[in-house]
């Protein structure tokens, strides 16, 4: 969104106000890289690379959870629908060939998208607040990824784990970072540029006027979830490449640092307002942050204090932002 | 115009209620192409429920929708603007984080066609790509009706579209409106205002309570312009929209004995020169022990800041507010409560716990004073609670939660609390808004006998007829500032709108004989 401002002429300062919240993102981010270089001044090639494999599947997470959020839901589901694609790719592609490996991962997202359109099915037709139904289907879907793969195991063929952790792609950029370029790029911008991009938003913002509009918000909701859904397993898919293995619990940490990064990036909870850039860059602060603390060495447990006063901060000031712009 | 008769939409029989509001029981309407046809009838008579019906919003419970003689159910707003009806409705139908643009783009229509009408209504230099959001809610109307225009309807439902708009922008309006009947279109007109319904329709379809209780031709009044033609048209609306029952009650004094204004002791309430910002200034006036006073202002005059001051809402910037003598330094609502000043708000649901039940909600009040420490007394809360709800006869069927009431009794749960929990002054700020006439007859006859017994009420009321009915006596509000002072028997509705408007400051009006 704030690309589309500033191409369509918008003065630097009214796109900065229009996108109180998610302008400080980029800024905070810019910040957190030249911090990480101070800290730790030989930071090169291999730990871009890292910090890229590391924040690819909460990307994915991040991204799933801002599509959700902007067409007015949430979804607590999310992590769960990671474990799933991780356990199932894992567990299939164990013995599969490179080729059968890659039809394997489509046949994976492919499932994404129908455990998410099941979510949004659920709390249309239920009409049952979508933080229960999907809390809900959260605890069947950790369950079905247990079900899949008892203890963490399986593997995927070499060829297929070098797409993701790889660097052979590009010499400029780590394969992990041109995967989320091409997930996003390919998936989600032609929907955000579309009539459907425009009713996710349209329903997130305010349902009965989206109707009124020609929208069907409950079509809406579904396919936002199905989105998600997709999203969801290629984070799943992502955590195989990365960590060459299938874990069933793994997918836990994914629920609620997504919606962490969908706060901390500038999307409304209301809502109809944001994008997932912000999301996306705050995935890789809440990646490269733990990784400055350790380079600190300072107590993980401290760690974690420290990442959530980081986290209450900055979304302070983003609402102080937003404060100030309803006054003027 | 063309009037040939040709049937374009009929209406007939159409029913829709929600939970245990009915909004509509039998509605009526049958719209001829190339005429502008109004909708009126008091509020909560159901025309914008009616408007929602039609255009597929939510779908009736019976009755039958005919559009050029083919029986057609609209599954979606979508879908009747695909067979040509579009509706402008009263909150603008526009997504707040999207652009104008996107707005248009959403609904499928194209953004030359809306430039194009919105050239027709001036207001060609807004900027299409600043978000529904950022823009006033006069304008927003403007830009839903001329995405409407462009979608080329052959019926126009505009509901209530002058309500907020300035005289000037109005007569634009009027003039996209009358060129779309020129060119053989329909337009379905809801609003309040007679003047514009005798300017601008042919014909006046008007609902009570939910029913179609008559149409009538206003064609002779809108083309001759003639003023008596005119009256007459409205003299036969009025009597509609009120029915019988009601137009004889408004043409009959109350049947109570007035309140003299002159027994003795303090008032029950005075207030000197208070002031809020900009809302209020130098606003004086006396409400004695048992009196019923109205207080009469068009949207947005200071009455809101002046029940909110008196309630300890708002803390004044300046003036004085006593009871019974007592100068009261009110900087909580529980301040204003212990004075006996208690307030039953305009929105229900401000002031009750919607998912609790009946008798919590009627006791609330009540707990502190019925066992300081400790347990709540539930013996005496249950008595007290019963006689109030006996009093006021809350509909008992679903007294397990608040929010399943309808309006009218809600607001009787209000008035109950204070009943039960005791008071000197009742506060009503626009209590019957939205309630069926049955109930607001009720309610009035409740404030009187209230008053009978001593207390006073201090009553805002949105609609100006009801003064007349409720009070004994009147103060206009007029930017801020008291504009008119009247007896209830001189306080008609010429008298009080006069007033409203700002139009009779200095002059008061002699004592009739």
């Amino acid at each position: 969104m704030r690309a589309a401002g500033v191409l369509r002429g918008d003065s630097i300062p009214r796109s900065l106000s229009r996108h109180g919240r998610a302008a400080g993102m980029p800024l905070l981010f810019l910040a957190s890289i030249l911090a990480t270089l101070a800290i730790h001044r030989d930071f090169g090639a291999f730990d871009v690379q890292s910090l890229a494999l590391g924040a690819l599947p909460l990307a994915m997470a991040a991204t799933a959870q801002a599509i959700v959020v902007i067409s007015g839901g949430i979804d607590l589901s999310v992590g769960s629908m990671i474990a799933v694609a991780n356990v199932l790719s894992a567990s299939l592609m164990q013995h599969a060939s490179f080729r059968q490996s890659l039809a394997l991962a489509v046949l994976v997202l492919v499932l994404g998208a129908a455990q998410g359109a099941i979510n949004g099915v659920l709390i249309v037709l239920s009409r049952i607040p979508d933080i229960v139904v999907t809390l809900t289907t959260g605890f069947i879907w950790g369950g079905v990824a247990l079900l899949i793969l008892e203890r963490p195991g399986g593997g995927a063929p070499s060829g297929f784990l070098d797409i993701g952790a790889g660097a052979d792609l590009s010499p400029f950029l780590p394969n992990a970072l041109i995967l989320l370029i091409v997930a996003v790029g390919v998936i989600w911008l032609p929907v955000r540029s579309s009539r459907l991009g425009l009713s996710l938003y349209a329903t997130g913002s305010d349902p009965v006027a989206a109707f009124r509009s020609g929208v069907d918000p409950r079509l809406a909701r579904i396919l936002a979830y199905g989105l998600g859904g997709i999203f969801c397993a290629i984070g799943g898919v992502a955590l195989t490449m990365t960590t060459g293995i299938g874990a069933p619990l793994a997918g836990a940490y994914y629920t609620l640092s997504s919606v962490a990064a969908v706060v901390i990036g500038g999307v409304s909870l209301n809502g109809g307002r944001g994008g997932v850039l912000g999301p996306i860059l705050a995935a890789l602060l809440l990646t490269l942050l733990p990784m400055d603390l350790i380079f600190l060495n300072i107590d993980p447990n401290y760690g974690q204090v420290i990442q959530g006063t980081l986290i209450v901060l900055v979304v302070m000031v983003g609402g102080f932002a937003a404060f100030l712009q309803g006054r003027s | 115009m063309s009037s040939d008769g040709k049937l374009l939409l009929r209406v007939t029989g159409v029913a829709k209620r929600f939970g245990s509001v009915i909004a509509l029981r039998s509605a009526a309407l049958e719209l001829s192409a190339g005429e502008i046809h109004a909708l009126m009838g008091a509020n909560g008579a159901g025309k914008s429920t009616l408007v929602k019906v039609i255009t597929g919003e939510f779908p009736a419970d019976a009755g039958e929708i005919a559009v050029a003689g083919d029986v057609t159910v609209f599954r979606s707003p979508a879908e009747a603007r695909r067979s040509g009806i579009v509706s402008v409705y009263q909150d603008p139908a526009l997504v707040p984080d999207l652009t104008i643009a996107q707005n248009m783009r959403l609904a499928r229509v194209p953004l030359e066609a809306v430039r194009g009408v919105m050239g027709d209504l001036g207001i060609e230099r807004l900027d299409l790509s600043r978000r529904a959001r950022e823009i006033d809610y006069p304008h927003l109307r403007l830009i839903d009706l001329s995405r409407a225009l462009a979608a080329k309807p052959r019926i126009l439902i505009l509901d209530e579209i002058t309500a907020a708009l300035p005289a000037d922008l109005t007569e634009r309006v009027f003039a996209v409106v009358r060129d779309w009947r020129r060119r053989g279109h329909s337009v379905i007109f809801i609003s309040h205002r007679m003047a514009e319904v005798a300017a601008l329709a042919d014909r006046a379809t008007i609902l009570r309570d939910g029913v179609t209780v008559g149409v009538t031709s206003t064609r002779d009044a809108q083309k001759t312009r003639d003023a008596q033609k005119m009256r007459d048209a409205e003299e036969q609306i009025v009597n509609m929209m009120l029915g019988a029952e009601v137009a004889k009650a408004a043409a009959e004094p109350a049947q109570r004995p007035r309140h003299d204004g002159a027994r003795q002791g303090p008032p029950a309430l005075e207030v000197r020169d208070l002031a809020y910002g900009h809302a209020l200034s130098g606003v004086s006036f006396r409400l004695g022990a048992g009196e019923i006073l109205g207080v009469a202002a068009l949207e947005g005059q200071g009455q809101q800041e002046l029940f909110d001051c008196i309630a300890g809402i708002r803390r004044a910037a300046a003036g004085e507010i006593r009871a019974n003598g007592r100068a009261l330094e009110l900087r909580h609502p529980a301040d204003a409560i212990r004075a006996g000043l208690v307030l039953v708000p305009a929105n229900r649901l401000h002031a009750l716990l919607p998912q609790r039940s009946v008798r919590e909600n009627v006791a609330l009040a009540s707990f502190g004073r019925l066992g300081a420490w400790g347990p709540i007394a539930m013996g005496a809360e249950r008595k007290r609670v019963e006689s109030a709800v006996e009093r006021l006869q809350i509909d008992r069927r679903a007294s397990s939660e608040v929010r399943r009431l309808s309006g009218g009794n809600q607001q009787k749960v209000v008035i109950a609390r204070w009943l039960a929990a005791g008071f000197r002054t009742l506060l009503c700020f626009d209590p019957t808004r939205g309630i069926d006439i049955g109930t607001k007859r009720q309610i009035y006859a409740l404030l009187r006998e209230v008053a009978a017994q001593g207390a006073s009420v201090l009553l805002f009321t949105s609609e100006l007829p009801e003064i007349r009915l409720a009070c004994d006596r009147a103060i206009v509000l007029f930017a801020g500032r008291i504009s008119g002072e009247m007896q209830a028997s001189e306080a008609d509705e010429a008298r009080l709108l006069r007033a409203a408007h700002g139009l009779t400051a200095h002059e008061r009006a002699p004592e009739p004989a």
